[in-house]
């Protein structure tokens, strides 16, 4: 990779609790309490922040809320592009999804194409009342017609640039941070 | 960074311990896609894939099209019984005929020894050995492996043994490479009829009494004795073997350890392996069958992305990308 990265902080730790906080108040509010609520994270660090939203749930409401993880990875529509990605995360979700509301937690939106994949991927698990999507970040850039619920952070981002979420459980620190590059 | 697999699976011997422990990891996820209601992802939706057996075959013809058909790939099978042709240009032949027919993988079984290399190195599809002679059958190796990781939590440093007919075996070969590179130690056992000259100098250990190799091993992978191949007077008979080399329930009751069975199937009860320890505690035989499907699934998964021109085409139009 050639030419000089510039790289800013977005969200620090703080920040990125608060965020969780809204986004888990936000969840209860959409799916009409905790009762039929399903977390699902998507690998891998949707799976750290849906943890955390849960655990946020807990203490607020006293329910337990279920989640599970999604990897979409067998999923996506780019596996003669990339190739294969060597390492497929777990994929674990309640025995049944019927007539519950599920909500998709994410760490980033960009294309919208993983969502497209995770949406396919609960289709072959269930029916579920209500798919919901929230995300810690919205960096736009969408090439499908899909949009979040649920929004921590808008980050204007360019089509080069990068958005890194970095969580204590994964990276060893909680941050946001964009990476501006210029276009190859 | 593990070098990816390449174009074709041929065998454990050309590959390395990180490249077979990519394979087994990759296995883990898709042992779990099996247990789903809907067991099957949409990640091969498109590609053809031609299972082409030269030698009748049903466990692993099955397995192979379960995984197919499970990652939604399209299959095809051919089983075309032996010719009269002399094998190189049978393959020649079926090789420019499937090309022509734009496939995108070819499962091969064949009775002659580097057939399927003989093949890869012919088309442009990615070619899988399911057993070529007595060379390799690299997916049976795969799955003998993950069982053992499964059962004992690591491959290296356990003593296996494989028993039997090692000279006609393709699974003994793949066994022992794939054994050896991820660093357990291993042993063969059998009459000396059935041992190839030299299998020494591959590191192997050889026990000539089966009731030695029960006494040094933690794994007993028990082979078939190829009946089909017997006509040339390997053994007396199929009595004096059992009694001999027999994997008895007697036997595995003086063992210092619980031993783990494994056989590649189809098991001749009463031959090679007695009806009790095939259907008791100690077999993880259809443990075995289980491991199979997500194994090959992991290698079909593998070789069919990654075309490395597309990869680097497609990192330059969307570098950033989720």
């Amino acid at each position: 990779m050639t030419g000089a990265l510039e790289r800013s902080a977005l969200l620090d730790a703080p920040a990125i609790a608060r965020a969780i906080d809204r986004i888990a108040s936000d969840i209860v509010t959409l799916a009409g309490g905790t009762e039929r609520l399903v977390l699902v994270g998507i690998q891998r660090r949707g799976v750290e922040l849906a943890d955390r939203i849960g655990a946020r749930i807990r203490d607020r409401h006293g329910a337990a809320v279920e989640h599970g993880a999604l990897d979409i990875t067998l999923y996506r529509d780019d596996l003669n592009e990339i190739g294969p990605r060597p390492v497929i995360g777990e994929t674990r979700l309640p025995r049944t999804l019927d007539g519950r509301i599920v909500v998709i937690v994410d760490d980033v939106l960009f294309t919208g194409r993983t969502i497209r994949a995770a949406l396919d991927q609960i289709a072959d698990f269930g029916r579920p009342a209500r798919i919901g999507l929230a995300v810690l970040i919205d960096r736009g850039g969408r090439e499908l017609p899909i949009q979040a619920d649920i929004v921590g952070e808008r980050v204007p981002a360019g089509p080069h640039d990068r958005v890194d979420v970095l969580l204590v459980e994964v990276d060893g620190r909680d941050a946001v941070e964009l990476v501006r590059r210029p276009p190859p | 960074m593990t070098e990816p697999l390449g174009k074709d699976l041929l065998g454990l011997e050309p590959l390395s311990a990180e490249q077979i422990r990519l394979i087994l990891d990759t296995a883990e996820p898709f042992k779990e896609v099996s247990e789903r209601a809907i067991k099957k992802v949409p990640t091969l939706r498109g590609k053809t894939i031609v299972n082409l057996f030269f030698e009748s075959s049903t466990r692993t013809r099955i397995s192979f099209e379960f995984a197919e058909k499970r990652l939604s790939a399209d299959t095809v099978n051919v089983a075309a019984q032996d010719s009269s042709v002399s094998k190189g240009e049978t393959l020649v032949d079926t090789a420019r005929n499937l090309e022509a027919m734009r496939i995108d993988m070819v499962v091969i079984r064949h009775g002659a020894s580097g057939a399927a290399r003989f093949l890869a190195e012919r088309i442009q599809s990615n070619v899988i050995n399911a057993g070529d002679g007595k060379h390799e059958h690299p997916t049976q190796g795969l799955l003998d492996l993950l069982t053992i990781r499964d059962k004992l939590g690591r491959v290296r440093g356990s003593k296996v043994c494989i028993c039997g007919d090692i000279l006609h075996s393709r699974v003994a070969r793949s066994n022992i490479w794939g054994l050896l590179k991820l660093g357990a130690e291993v042993a063969v056992c059998g009459p000396y009829s059935l041992l190839p000259r030299g299998i020494e100098e591959l590191g192997v250990t050889i026990f000539r009494r089966i009731e030695e190799a029960i006494e040094w091993a933690d794994v007993l992978n028990v082979l078939r004795l190829q009946l089909e191949r017997m006509n040339a007077g390997f053994i007396p008979s199929l009595r004096e073997y059992y009694r001999v080399f027999g994997v008895t329930l007697e036997r595995l009751e003086r063992a210092p350890r619980e031993l783990l069975i494994l056989h590649p199937g189809p098991m001749n009860r009463g031959v090679e392996i007695d009806s009790r320890v095939a259907d008791g505690p100690h077999s993880v035989i259809l443990h075995q069958v289980t491991n199979g499907v997500a194994v090959r699934m992991a290698v079909l998964y593998l070789l069919a992305g990654g075309r490395p021109e597309q990869a680097e085409a497609a990192k330059r139009g969307r570098e950033g990308a989720e």
